[in-house]
């Protein structure tokens, strides 16, 4: 019974997705445009371009290093010091109230600031390359986990302080084993919002400039008509985007596994 | 041990001040369990936390061990009667029991030995590893009363703290609460706002008027050490002393 509503569960979620694919295949094989491939020739070209290596390569060809690497990496390092960023200076903020009070206008304002605008002043500042791309990611994608870790903070339960008070909890202590994971949910979502962010100021700052990596795939296929890989490298961000979330999810679900099950207790 | 001097607390200032507390005097001695009742809105809870150090009064003095309390007094623990937000969810109940000593001097072992003795004195010791949130209510406040008992208080201060549980588990925990008194030989202050518990419990219960608050009056509990729910609370004694109390309230 249970097996069955699980299978059922993963149907009923992927049905629409399978059913998209099949129409697009057969709407795309009808027109027969160049600039509007079949996904099975966008997963085709996906497997020539990335996934064509020996064996001994795990099937990953030569390209992946200058293709992938160099994206994987300016994501990874751009969500990473924006997110440990943002949670230091959301958590500081938020444990004093005149500090966040005195912030609280520019970060409204600095959230409303389109990332993307700010592109043309990082290559004006530090010039085409890696320092510009990972300004852009940095810049762009720490609010919503600064916001939301000052949040966290800011909530911390007052009967919880007073315990901690009353019990004598160094300041460290308080901040490492009440506050942070007191504000974890919090910072939790923020995390999964930045990251999104970080993708897309990824490939834009690599649209822009840069001698490699996916945006550049993207835009260098589009260049030279070649259609097919300018597909290729979309699905491929969509796919790393995809699958980096799950992990993301994967990982929260562990770390909080106290709150949504207590969350759920509550509610049942 | 604990000496109570002209407290007294005026929220605000100028035309808007507002006398909470006007003057409160008394004394806890050694080993004693003295309850405190008071209609609602009194600032029981407010005197409570002057005394554990989380609350500035605005006039008086507060003396522990011949000592003024200025800040949190280290060899004091509070019971706050909301035990689902006192205790950590992400922490499990031995790790709650524990999280006070982790600045202490005592080592790994040590501490984890005090936090499990602490819980099988509560009669926990079989859910260490569990959560809070899969406890019921009774047990929780049995787990922050744990945690209080590990930290091995001098004075244990109680903001009612069985206000928020059934009747039978109210029972249980009171008579748990004067098993570790005899067995701990500690001093406890507990607010409560139920007229009978103050008398089971207490060996005096200070009686509070309505705000701007004083004390009404003390009254000794002349009942046996060993009490019992039932034969207890039949007592002639207790019936006189409840009327008593609920007279002096009413006042």
């Amino acid at each position: 019974m249970f097996a069955r509503s699980k299978f059922a569960a993963i149907v009923q979620r992927w049905l629409v997705f399978v059913i998209f694919v099949l129409v697009w295949q057969w709407a795309a094989t009808v027109v027969d445009q160049t600039v509007f491939p079949t996904p099975s020739a966008i997963l085709g070209q996906v497997r020539t371009l990335w996934f064509s290596g020996p064996p001994s390569h795990l099937f990953l060809g030569s390209r992946v290093s200058d293709d992938i690497l160099p994206s994987i990496e300016r994501l990874a390092t751009g969500w990473a010091i924006a997110s440990v960023a943002g949670v230091v200076i959301g958590i500081t903020l938020g444990l004093s109230s005149t500090l966040a009070d005195y912030a609280s206008g520019v970060l409204a304002f600095m959230r409303a600031v389109p990332p993307v605008m700010l592109v043309p002043v990082f290559i004006v500042l530090f010039h085409i390359g890696d320092t510009m791309q990972l300004a852009t990611i940095i810049f762009g994608s720490i609010w919503p986990v600064l916001l939301n870790a000052v949040d966290g903070a800011r909530s911390v339960d007052p009967i919880k302080r007073d315990t901690a008070r009353a019990y004598r909890i160094g300041r460290v202590r308080w901040i490492t084993t009440v506050v942070l994971p007191a504000a974890a949910p919090k910072i939790f979502a923020g995390l999964r919002i930045n990251l999104a962010i970080a993708l897309i100021l990824m490939v834009v700052s690599e649209f822009v400039g840069s001698p490699n990596g996916l945006g550049y795939v993207i835009t260098n296929a589009q260049d030279t008509f070649d259609y097919k890989s300018m597909w290729a490298g979309i699905a491929l961000v969509s796919l790393l985007g995809f699958m980096l979330n799950r992990l993301l999810v994967a990982v929260e679900d562990r770390a909080l596994a106290w709150h949504h099950s207590s969350t759920r207790l509550l509610e049942g | 041990m604990l000496d109570v001097i002209e407290l007294g607390h005026t929220y605000g200032t100028g035309a808007r001040a507002h006398v909470a507390i006007d003057e409160v005097n008394f004394r806890v001695d050694e080993g004693e369990i003295v309850c405190v009742v008071g209609p609602s809105g009194c600032g029981k809870s407010t005197l409570l936390k002057s005394i554990a150090g989380l609350h500035r009064i605005s006039t008086g003095e507060i003396h522990l061990h011949g000592r003024q309390v200025r800040d949190v007094p280290g060899d004091l623990a509070v019971v706050f009667q909301d035990y689902s937000r006192s205790l950590f969810p992400w922490l499990s109940v031995v790790k709650n029991v524990e999280f006070p000593l982790r600045g202490s001097s005592l080592s790994r072992r040590e501490r984890r030995e005090r936090a499990e003795d602490a819980l099988a004195s509560v009669g926990l010791g079989h859910v260490a590893r569990k959560h809070p949130w899969q406890l019921s209510g009774g047990m929780q406040q049995r787990v922050a009363i744990a945690r209080a008992l590990a930290y091995r208080p001098s004075l244990l201060l109680m903001d009612e703290p069985f206000a928020s549980v059934d009747a039978q588990t109210r029972g249980e925990l009171e008579d748990l609460v004067l098993r570790v008194r005899a067995a701990q030989d500690m001093t406890i202050l507990l607010v409560t706002h139920d007229i009978d518990e103050s008398v089971y419990l207490g060996d005096r219960v200070l009686v509070l008027s309505e705000s701007p608050t004083t004390v009404v009056d003390t009254l000794k509990v002349d009942l046996p050490r060993e009490r019992d729910q039932i034969v207890t609370r039949a007592s002639v004694e207790f019936v006189r002393l409840r009327s008593e109390v609920a007279r002096l309230l009413k006042h």
